[in-house]
């Protein structure tokens, strides 16, 4: 009688900390499912947008990460995304773009699926999504610099210690 | 009671619709108070998805609901009439062994058998255990080969699994592209010591009906047992023992608006089929399936079939129409959803949509609203696109779209337009947020993309 007049007063609180099973999506991969940020898409053929499109339909999640980088401090100044994929896959590219705004490009390589995963509370099957996020910036960078024609020197080391 | 009491009159003074007058605090007044339907306008929160009410359910293929008329047959059997059917020396145990007789006879009836054929189980998975491994086993000494299809329900491939490391043999029949079987590929991969041919009827992933008439007839010419699982076809299609040739069916109480926890199985008689049983025990069910009967289940049973009976063919023509308002609907708006199965032969009420560009998965994260699944309950918790689909040859981008809306009795036109418009308004966000549904705009064929594989 206790328990359930308890119940009443604190309304559904206590049924949802005992029924959000683990399994299920956090809420923060929740919230960027329902709110994605910076979806959207630049022209590819601008020389100050880099892309990077990783992963094939026929595993289920293809995802494409794009940066517009400003030429004089190669820092960058914009970054969306377009993912086809799980409610997992469409979380771990909006807070990829999320990270890598206003960066350094340096600075975005050294970004770990460990720590967008870590960030999404991700199950273990869902790892991939993470890993495909990483491979995206790492991909949007690396064709900025190939349209560049030259790499970022110090770029290079970064990614070569790492 | 103290405690009733205060929590109706916090609950009573947070409400909006407060009353004008101030009740007194009667203990009556607490008892209405309790039994109000909870408030659901505070919205459910339940594995981390929160939602403002019930989703409207179109998965009728996981289950049904119990019709309220068979749940009215079956109550007396829970609190008066609850004897053991199988009690012979009181009143008890003979009123409910003629509750499960008549049952027997309602189910027979609907699918032109003799209650005598008629063996109550768990449900359609045990039957597919005892048909399956039953058979085989009982005749092993001469019988070493299966045929089956790529298609079945996993209980049916499962047993057939466990029978391979057993050492018998298994053919699994590919589908064709509609997801019906060659019944000349049937003809020629029946050997000498084939024990038994095993074929759905309605496919509980996209509901296609398979050509039961000629395959009966096939299994006839060959002289070989012929099992079907119709747990899907059971109230939905006619079904006739004798036109369909079969020697063991797999049905289920839950399907058809029963009960959960029964199922029934037909054994034919003549010429008659012998099965080693998988439950050894006290000898209820001549034997085959012992263990008490549970009456009031069984009695569910009974009554859903008869219902099924007087009211298949309404449910049909409603079902379909429901269907087409369906499809129509989302078609008029969408363009890349495909159907998946043959268009001609198929339960209307299982609606198997693929959706170009989409992800399934994301698309029923999104879709909390409507209880619909990717495929069958056993397996949208895995992330492999479904066997079903991959049997039928769907492209595997397209068979990770795939969605299965399951109409039935209860449906209405108000939750198909709601189904409608959600699915729709879904399937346009994450194609505003799909690569791929970009590049095909642009006029890029996806399939000629060197994709880096994962």
């Amino acid at each position: 009688m206790l328990r359930h007049a308890t119940k009443r007063i604190l309304g559904l609180g206590l049924a949802e900390s005992r029924w959000s099973a683990p399994r299920f999506y956090h809420e923060r991969v929740v919230d960027h499912y329902n709110n994605p940020r910076n979806v959207g898409a630049f022209d590819k053929n601008d020389p100050t947008v880099g892309t990077g499109l990783v992963g094939a339909p026929a595993c289920g999640d293809v995802m494409k990460l794009q940066i517009k980088v400003d030429e004089e401090t190669g820092k960058i100044t914009d970054a969306c995304f377009k993912t086809f994929g799980c409610g997992s896959a469409i979380a771990s590219s909006s807070v990829a773009t999320e990270w890598v705004k206003g960066k350094q490009m340096e600075e975005v390589l050294t970004i770990k699926n460990t720590e967008i995963a870590k960030h999404l509370s991700l199950p273990p099957v869902k790892l991939h999504c993470s890993m495909l996020a990483e491979d995206a910036i790492k991909a949007a960078v690396k064709d900025y610099e190939a349209k560049r024609g030259k790499p970022v020197a110090s770029t290079t080391d970064k990614a070569a210690e790492a | 009671m103290a405690s009733k009491i205060i929590s109706a009159t916090i609950r009573r003074s947070l409400s909006p619709r407060t009353l004008p007058h101030i009740r007194p605090l009667s203990t009556a007044a607490a008892v209405t108070a309790a039994a109000e339907p909870y408030d659901e306008t505070a919205g459910i929160s339940m594995k981390g998805v929160k939602i403002s009410g019930r989703p409207l359910y179109l998965d009728m293929q996981a289950t049904s609901p119990v019709d309220p008329r068979v749940l009215d047959a079956m109550l007396p059997y829970f609190v008066s009439r609850y004897g053991n059917p199988h009690s012979r020396t009181h009143l008890y145990g003979w009123e409910s062994d003629e509750a499960v007789e008549a049952a027997r006879a309602q189910v027979a009836n609907l699918i032109n058998a003799s209650p005598k054929e008629i063996v109550f189980t768990s449900g359609a998975t045990e039957c597919n255990n005892i048909s399956v491994k039953g058979v085989m086993h009982f005749y092993k000494e001469k019988k070493k080969h299966v045929i089956t299809t790529q298609t079945e329900h996993k209980c049916v491939l499962d047993s057939c699994r466990h029978l391979q490391q057993e050492g018998f043999d298994v053919t699994y029949l590919p589908v064709k592209s509609d997801g019906l079987i060659d019944l000349n590929e049937l003809r020629s991969s029946i050997r000498t010591n084939t024990g038994l041919v095993s074929v759905m009827a309605v496919n509980n992933e996209i509901g296609v009906i398979q050509p039961m008439e000629e395959i009966g007839q096939i299994c006839k010419e060959f002289n070989i047992p012929f099992h079907t699982d119709a747990a899907q076809a059971l109230g939905k299609i006619p079904i006739d023992v004798n036109k369909w040739n079969v020697s063991l069916m797999s049905l289920s109480g839950h399907k058809v608006y029963g009960p959960k926890g029964v199922g029934a199985l037909y054994m034919r008689r003549r010429p008659r089929i012998r099965v080693e049983p998988q439950m050894n025990g006290g000898g209820q069910e001549r034997g085959i399936r012992s263990g008490t009967v549970p009456t009031p289940l069984v009695v569910g049973m009974g009554a859903a079939c008869e219902l099924a009976m007087k009211e298949m063919e309404y449910d049909e023509k409603r079902v379909t129409e429901l269907k087409d308002r369906l499809l129509n609907g989302i078609r008029a708006k969408l363009d890349g959803v495909v159907v998946n199965g043959s268009t001609e032969s198929r339960y209307a009420g299982n609606l198997n949509l693929s959706f170009a560009y989409v992800e399934g998965e994301s698309l029923l994260m999104g879709l909390k609203e409507v209880a619909v699944s990717s495929g069958s309950a056993c397996t949208s918790a895995s992330l492999e696109p479904s066997y079903v689909l991959r049997a039928l040859g769907v492209d595997e981008d397209m068979a990770h779209t795939s969605i299965r809306f399951g109409i039935g009795r209860f449906t209405t036109e108000e939750e198909i337009d709601k189904a409608v418009e959600l699915t729709v308004n879904q399937v346009e966000k994450l194609r505003e947020m799909s690569p791929l549904y970009e590049m095909v705009k642009e006029g890029i064929d996806i399939k000629s993309i060197q994709w880096s594989q994962h």
